[in-house]
């Protein structure tokens, strides 16, 4: 393979641009630094004043391989001689050389490739309009979602021949049965942590008893369920997401809709019925995991035997404590089921929205989860509970 | 034509996937310039003899030679420098969804040239022009586009390195008949202004009859016969007969007939 290049030479009055070699990708970068070099427009004009018509003749016998990026330097020579004024002659043109050179003077402008963007203060201002306008639409169609799951929800009450047991029993068994495991263990290990913090504190204060109240209140009214809404929105809120997603991909909810079948029926309801009913189950199992996991430290730090802290738990723990927490644990339950089906059914016809989206799904659930939480305790402050 | 170049050469090609042997023995030509259509019914391989041509499946035996590289024991410096001299439009486009028809024609041109923005933005219009696609198709994504316009842009890309052979799978699938007509015309004329050796694997009759040079059958295992669709009518196996015999087969021929009128 030649390398590509351009000599310019006087013949008779006009001006000959003589191409030989290869224009092709490969020359392209060496190409483009001769003709930027060759100043075009410099040669013209001095050929014109050493008494030259403004005549060119484009010679490409010696040109070899002509690809589109090889075209369009060429093409740029031809505006570049031809903005001169210049007449410009192109004998013994190969057929497809011409063809390619047709081809590529026909295209448009060289296109924007990046979507535009402002820069500086008023791109900073723009984003944060949009960003603003985003969430204001997010949460007014997620609001909506909301109200067409409840509804829907209340249609099927009337008729619940029309609700999925099979698929909630599933879902009640993915989301719950193999959550236990992993839930029960992080309450446990909580537990510890909290146990040994506090009974560093408190032995200071001759209170080492009181690390017992301590564990009671915090697992049962916050940790517990706070800790299995967070580790659930991330284990199935994300796989509600990627489930959904997917169909929405492969064009099986649109199929769902077509033969009479409603999505919300058919997917978010069991989905949400079974994390309500099993995200209970599992703060439960949390709080107990958690009240041993913190006996286990109370004793092994503080010399408290099970017996005593048990005992002094019954004695400060009333059952409002315990209560306050497990209402807690079907409203979280609700939002992130809600939240995971309802980004599952945004996803896009591509592969890389359900990705995305189902990010965007665990973090808003894992900040509703939060937020409702300081929502709740505000409301119990209120109510003095 | 009496000193023909083979451009593709396939020699006793054999795959097997588990128990299940797709082709045996199986030769095929393709020759410089020329459009070869390859046929056969759902499951005889064709888009297996596609992919393990172009490198992306490993043939059990058999010897393949694609513009000169020995696509199956060849070296990876010799394959990866054949990769820039074919181009691949895969069924429904096979476009980059995170990246624009722009970007993803210049993914290739990017990872085997430096060469500045603007001249790559060029080049990227003079493509999207190429394959008749409207210049604001540019910095669309793919999601924003029809299925045949995600087609054109996926030639686009396949054409990006102005490759000497392109492959197309199915490239009139999922078209309505006057998208796939225009796409066959489409394939028509840059063929032959760019001189390209074109692979095809179609099911689409009237393809073969608008566009192809010559049609290959693949049946039983290997390619059972080549030649121009005047040989194809002419054939006594019974698989061909009936495929280019049929109402639809006899349909085509009539549209063909008209268009030649």
């Amino acid at each position: 393979m030649a390398d590509g290049r351009l000599q310019a030479e006087r013949d008779g009055t006009a001006l000959r641009l003589r191409l030989t070699g290869d224009w092709t990708l490969t020359h392209a970068a060496a190409l483009l630094s001769r003709l930027g070099g060759l100043a075009t427009a410099g040669l013209a004009s001095e050929h014109v004043t050493g008494g030259g018509q403004r005549r060119a003749v484009l010679d490409t016998t010696g040109l070899g391989r002509l690809d589109t990026a090889g075209a369009i330097l060429l093409v740029r020579l031809y505006r570049q001689v031809a903005d001169q004024g210049f007449e410009i002659d192109w004998p013994q043109a190969r057929r497809e050389h011409r063809a390619l050179f047709d081809y590529v003077g026909g295209a448009g402008e060289a296109i924007t490739v990046w979507p535009p963007s402002g820069s500086g203060l008023i791109g900073m201002i723009e984003y944060l309009g949009w960003l603003t306008m985003f969430f204001v639409r997010e949460a007014r169609r997620f609001t909506a979602f909301i109200g067409q799951v409840t509804e829907t929800a209340m249609l099927t009450a009337l008729r619940p021949g029309r609700m999925r047991f099979t698929s909630m029993v599933h879902h009640m068994e993915e989301t719950g049965l193999k959550a236990l495991p992993i839930v029960g263990l992080l309450s446990f290990l909580i537990g510890m942590v909290m146990a040994y913090q506090g009974a560093s504190q408190l032995q200071k204060f001759g209170a080492e008893i009181f690390v017992v109240d301590l564990i009671g209140i915090s697992v049962l009214r916050e940790l517990g369920v706070l800790l299995t809404a967070i580790l659930i929105a991330g284990r199935s809120g994300s796989a509600f997401t990627a489930q959904i997603g997917t169909m929405k991909v492969n064009e099986e909810i649109a199929a769902m809709r077509t033969l009479g079948l409603d999505p919300v029926v058919v997917l978010v309801l069991p989905r949400m019925f079974a994390l309500m009913l099993t995200l209970p189950v599992l703060t439960f199992f949390a709080d107990v995991m958690g009240l041993c996991g913190g006996a286990l430290m109370a004793w092994n730090t503080l010399g408290i035997d099970p017996y005593l802290f048990f005992s002094r738990l019954q004695e400060v723990i009333v059952p409002r404590t315990f209560i306050v927490g497990m209402v807690k644990a079907p409203v979280f339950a609700a939002l992130i089921a809600l939240v995971g089906c309802y980004e599952g059914l945004r996803v896009k016809r591509d592969a890389e929205s359900v990705g995305r989206l189902t990010t965007r799904s665990v973090v808003q659930s894992i900040f509703l989860v939060i937020l409702f939480d300081a929502l709740f305790s505000i409301m119990f402050n209120i109510l003095k509970v | 034509m009496a000193e023909r170049e083979r451009v593709i050469t396939v020699r006793g090609l054999t795959n097997r996937f588990g128990e299940h042997t797709v082709h045996e023995n199986l030769d095929l030509d393709v020759w410089r310039g020329e459009v070869l259509g390859v046929v056969g019914g759902s499951g005889s391989g064709k888009s297996v003899l596609l992919r393990t041509i172009i490198g992306l499946n490993q043939a059990v035996s058999g010897s393949i030679d694609l513009l000169g590289t020995d696509m199956i024991d060849g070296d990876p410096d010799a394959l990866r420098a054949v990769r820039q001299r074919f181009g691949v439009l895969f069924q429904d486009g096979a476009l980059f969804s995170s990246l624009t028809v722009a970007q993803n024609i210049q993914v290739p041109l990017k990872e085997f040239y430096d060469l500045p923005q603007d001249l790559l933005d060029e080049i990227a219009a003079a493509k999207v022009h190429m394959v008749g696609l409207p210049a604001d198709a540019a910095d669309k994504y793919p999601a924003e586009l029809s299925g045949g316009m995600r087609k054109r842009a996926g030639l686009a890309r396949a054409l990006a390195l102005d490759p000497e052979v392109v492959f197309f799978d199915e490239p009139t699938a999922g078209l309505d008949p006057i998208g796939a007509a225009a796409f066959d015309q489409l394939v028509r004329d840059l063929q032959q202004a760019l001189g390209l050796t074109v692979f095809m694997v179609t099911h689409d009759l009237d393809s073969l009859y608008a566009i192809c040079d010559r049609i290959a059958v693949l049946a039983e295992k290997k390619v059972l016969v080549t030649g121009s669709i005047e040989t194809m009518l002419q054939e006594k196996h019974p698989w061909v007969m009936e495929y280019f015999h049929g109402p639809r087969a006899r349909a085509a021929a009539i549209t063909a007939a008209m268009d030649k009128r």
